[in-house]
């Protein structure tokens, strides 16, 4: 799904990824945790594509129908558009560096921001509906007309136990800091991507938001075809949501990996001491 | 507005216009009047798509409510020039929205007077330039001497696509009167780099973000226009020309 090899991005001149690597398949669930300073958002946002955050050197390669041990169905080959402007790469994989922020969604990633914005005057479901119907086009797939659009965002709304109401008011605007992140998973619902990372999705959660947010990654993206990468400081959302694989980030590289088990480590004994 | 001879950068209500422009089209015809009556009800959609010097002289009568909601987005120089009059508890709203690109030159200039107490007046003016265009706003309220009770308020608004467009805004205040209510609000600004990123994240091309916030910018201008749908639609097939 997610090839990244030693990785190095600067923000305003300054390193911050400093010789990252990982690989993510289909069908995991990856965390990352670290402490503050460590790189986790600055590399959110690379792989995000946010002007600003500039890659020195090192590559990311997004392959994201591949699924290891497959056999049936997929060929794993890339289902875009004859207008997507696919560079290098293969019939499979994309250099995700080479994309446009909006490319990179088309191609199925998604990024739940930690600090998601508000847009007054755009209401939710004119502007997800617009988004949607882009990344299809992207696919050389029909748009969603109105009505049918409307069907999917309930349908989805319901999976999360999410009130409609939201999706008719503006973007974000007015919304607490979990109905914010609520609004980032109704968004993912309905997008459906094959990859999403997200950037300290539960930061300023109560416990029921927590849950909610736990669940919506379980039901949207716990599938055999999709991927996870968890960008957390925290161990408790991992009570919600179990990855398959922690890693630790200090000083932008990944320098300890585990399972499951790392976190409660991590937990228990600070960054200081795995990181050191 | 009255003036024989045609004006100069130096008349301070024609200091950005298109003075070659305004040369060539003078003299002006006599301003359009319009009286609404005691009591009255007035709305009007003045849409400007030709590149034309229109002048309205407008006077509200006592309790009298008008609307006027203005796009200003055609032709090299355009400009929409209002004096408007409130008799006591008079009502006034103008919403504009004035779009421009290329080299165009877009201006409204209005005069509000509050010439006897406990009128109202609201003005909305939302600016959208990319090129080298230049979008001009200047209002000015008058406040009489015994206009007491006067509520006004203008909120002036411009975006800027690029670096070479102009915004000009100058909202102007003159009070004789001591008990009243008068706020003017005025900024001029860019699309936040962030919301576009947010919008692009999800899949919107660069043009379409743009298009979407610009017209979340413009949004509610044309709330309750006599001829609503129509101008909601023209400023944002003007918006989709310019991103």
């Amino acid at each position: 799904m997610l090839k990244i090899e030693n990785l190095h991005a600067t923000v305003a001149d300054k390193p911050i990824l400093k010789g990252l690597s990982l690989a993510i398949n289909a069908g995991e669930i990856h965390a990352i945790m670290g402490p503050n300073g460590a790189g986790k958002s600055t590399l959110s946002y690379v792989l995000g594509g946010r002007p600003g955050y500039e890659v020195t050197e090192g590559s990311v390669m997004f392959a994201p129908n591949v699924i290891p041990g497959e056999s049936r169905g997929s060929d794993g080959a890339l289902e875009l558009g004859p207008d997507f402007r696919r560079g290098t790469g293969t019939t499979e994989t994309l250099d995700l560096l080479a994309l446009d922020p909006h490319e990179r969604a088309a191609a199925g990633l998604f990024l739940g921001f930690q600090y998601p914005v508000e847009i007054p005057g755009v209401s939710n479901v004119q502007f997800l509906r617009e988004s949607l119907n882009a990344q299809r086009k992207a696919r050389g797939q029909e748009p969603l007309s109105g009505g049918d659009f409307l069907k999917l965002a309930r349908e989805k709304a319901g999976l999360l136990k999410l009130d409609m109401d939201m999706l008719k008011r503006p973007v974000n605007v007015g919304f607490s800091g979990g109905e914010k992140k609520r609004n980032e998973m109704v968004q993912m619902g309905i997008l459906d991507p094959k990859l999403a990372i997200l950037d300290e999705t539960d930061s300023g959660l109560d416990i029921d938001a927590l849950r909610v947010v736990g669940d919506g990654i379980n039901t949207i993206m716990r599938r055999p075809d999709k991927a996870v990468l968890l960008i957390t400081h925290y161990q408790r959302l991992l009570d919600y949501v179990q990855p398959d694989f922690v890693h630790v980030l200090a000083a932008g590289r990944i320098v300890k990996s585990g399972g499951p088990e790392l976190a409660l480590e991590l937990e228990r004994e600070g960054y200081a001491e795995i990181a050191a | 507005m009255t003036a024989t001879t045609h004006p100069s950068r130096r008349d301070e209500a024609w200091r950005y216009s298109d003075i070659d422009a305004v040369t060539a089209a003078w003299p002006l015809p006599a301003p359009e009047s319009i009286v609404v009556p005691a009591g009255g009800e007035f709305r009007r959609a003045i849409v400007q798509d030709a590149g034309a010097i229109h002048q309205i002289e407008m006077s509200i009568g006592k309790g009298a409510t008008a609307a006027l909601h203005i796009l200003n987005i055609g032709g090299a120089y355009g400009r929409i020039e209002l004096a408007v009059t409130l008799h006591e508890g008079a009502d006034f709203t103008l919403g504009a929205v004035q779009i421009g690109g290329g080299d165009q030159n877009l201006e409204i200039v209005t005069t509000v007077t509050h010439a006897e107490p406990g009128a109202k007046s609201r003005q909305i003016v939302r600016s959208v330039l990319g090129g080298t265009a230049t979008g001009t706003y200047l209002g000015k309220v008058a406040v009489a001497r015994d206009a007491q009770q006067t509520d006004s308020e203008q909120d002036v608004k411009a975006m800027l696509l690029g670096r070479s467009a102009t915004a000009n805004a100058k909202p102007e205040l003159e009070i004789f009167a001591d008990d009243v209510k008068c706020a003017h609000g005025c900024a001029i600004g860019e699309l936040d780099a962030m919301s576009l990123y947010y919008l692009q994240s999800r899949g919107l091309p660069p043009a379409e973000a743009k298009k979407i916030l610009l017209q979340a910018f413009v949004a509610g201008v044309f709330d309750g226009a006599e001829d609503e749908a129509r101008l909601q639609a023209l400023a944002l097939a003007k918006l989709g020309e310019l991103v």
